[in-house]
């Protein structure tokens, strides 16, 4: 399985939930599977995916979802000791770790090498940490929201991308309109 | 009231409720009140790049947020200010130590100093110098005028700023 097919398999599960999607293809490939008001895509700003989703899931009671990739994490570690440090229990990471910077031109990351995401989030004192198969990964993320306790799902998939157009939305629109969703839900 | 106390009561009277920090020695003071102040969510981040990103989930969130950084890392904030907190319209106080000026004991603080000014210039950032110790008094406005606008903008506090209680 590519990110694209385990995108197609949570969108039932995360489509009313507020979503913040990293950069690029994963960004795109949401917005062109089931685009929605609950969903912010990044345009730009690489890495900050789990940090928005960690400061919003910190300043309101709704469960949010950050969609990252490995590479994204590994220009942000910085991320996973202040999540492990400040627990949020309606926060779930799910790191789609697919070895390579897809976005790019599928150039390999470490983490198709001899780095595990699990373990590092794991050592920052992340206390949830999952890591499962692509075809795992709605099974495991109905789950954790069910449980409510800060979660990082490491879903580890094959490297490969799907045709997509661009995100044609102003940002100050999908900013608009995710802000007044949430203010909705609050 | 000193000058952290009058900076951390115009953040409550701004409604600012969401901070995160990068330390410097001339903060030190402001940090350990934010610290302690039951009013505001303090979440320290390992980089001001990060900082700016749970700005931008506090402020989507609900929460006015403000960052407190060193002018030692505008360079690796230039992005996250041009493609997210500007490109998205996001308002964000960002409270710096402004190294490097009149008063500083370390060379290398210097060599940041000369290009604080001239990066934010380029980055059409509003930009404010606090000097004088009275200059606290300006926070307040300052902040309303932040969120009004939906910018980031800068306050550059420096050594004789904070002169009075180190």
């Amino acid at each position: 399985m590519i990110r694209a097919d385990i995108l197609k398999e949570i969108i039932p599960v995360i489509s009313d939930k507020l979503v913040v999607s990293n950069i690029g293809l994963p960004s795109q490939e949401l917005h062109m599977l089931d685009d929605q008001p609950t969903n912010f895509y990044m345009l730009g700003t690489m890495g900050l995916a789990s940090s928005i989703g960690l400061g919003l899931a910190l300043s309101q009671k709704e469960t949010v979802i950050a969609i990252d990739g490995d590479g994204s994490v590994l220009t942000n570690f910085g991320t996973l000791p202040t999540i492990a440090n400040n627990v949020a229990n309606n926060f779930i990471l799910l790191i789609i770790d697919n070895g390579s910077y897809g976005s790019t031109g599928d150039q390999p990351t470490y983490t198709g090498g001899k780095t595990s995401l699990a373990k590092v989030a794991e050592a920052c004192g992340c206390e949830n940490v999952v890591e499962c198969k692509a075809s795992e990964t709605k099974e495991i993320l109905e789950a954790a929201i069910q449980e409510k306790k800060m979660t990082v799902i490491v879903s580890k998939c094959q490297s490969g991308n799907i045709p997509v157009p661009v995100i044609d939305i102003d940002p100050a629109v999908i900013r608009y309109r995710f802000m007044e969703e949430i203010k909705a839900r609050n | 009231m000193s000058i952290t106390q009058n900076m951390l009561h115009a953040m409550v009277k701004n409604k600012i409720e969401f901070v995160t920090t990068v330390p410097c020695k001339q903060l030190s003071g402001i940090i350990e009140l934010l610290e302690k102040d039951e009013r505001i969510l303090h979440v320290p981040s390992n980089k001001e790049d990060e900082g700016m990103g749970l700005c931008a989930g506090a402020y989507m969130g609900g929460k006015r947020p403000c960052i407190i950084m060193q002018n030692t890392a505008i360079g690796v904030t230039i992005n996250t200010l041009v493609t997210l907190i500007q490109y998205y319209r996001m308002p964000l106080p960002i409270l710096i130590s402004y190294r490097g000026e009149v008063g500083e004991k370390v060379q290398c603080q210097v060599e940041m100093a000369v290009h604080t000014k001239a990066l934010l210039e380029q980055l059409k950032i509003p930009t404010y110098h606090f000097h004088e110790p009275n200059d606290a008094n300006e926070f307040d406005g300052i902040l309303n005028h932040t969120f009004m606008a939906k910018k980031p903008v800068a306050i550059l506090t420096d050594a004789n700023f904070w002169s009075s209680i180190s």
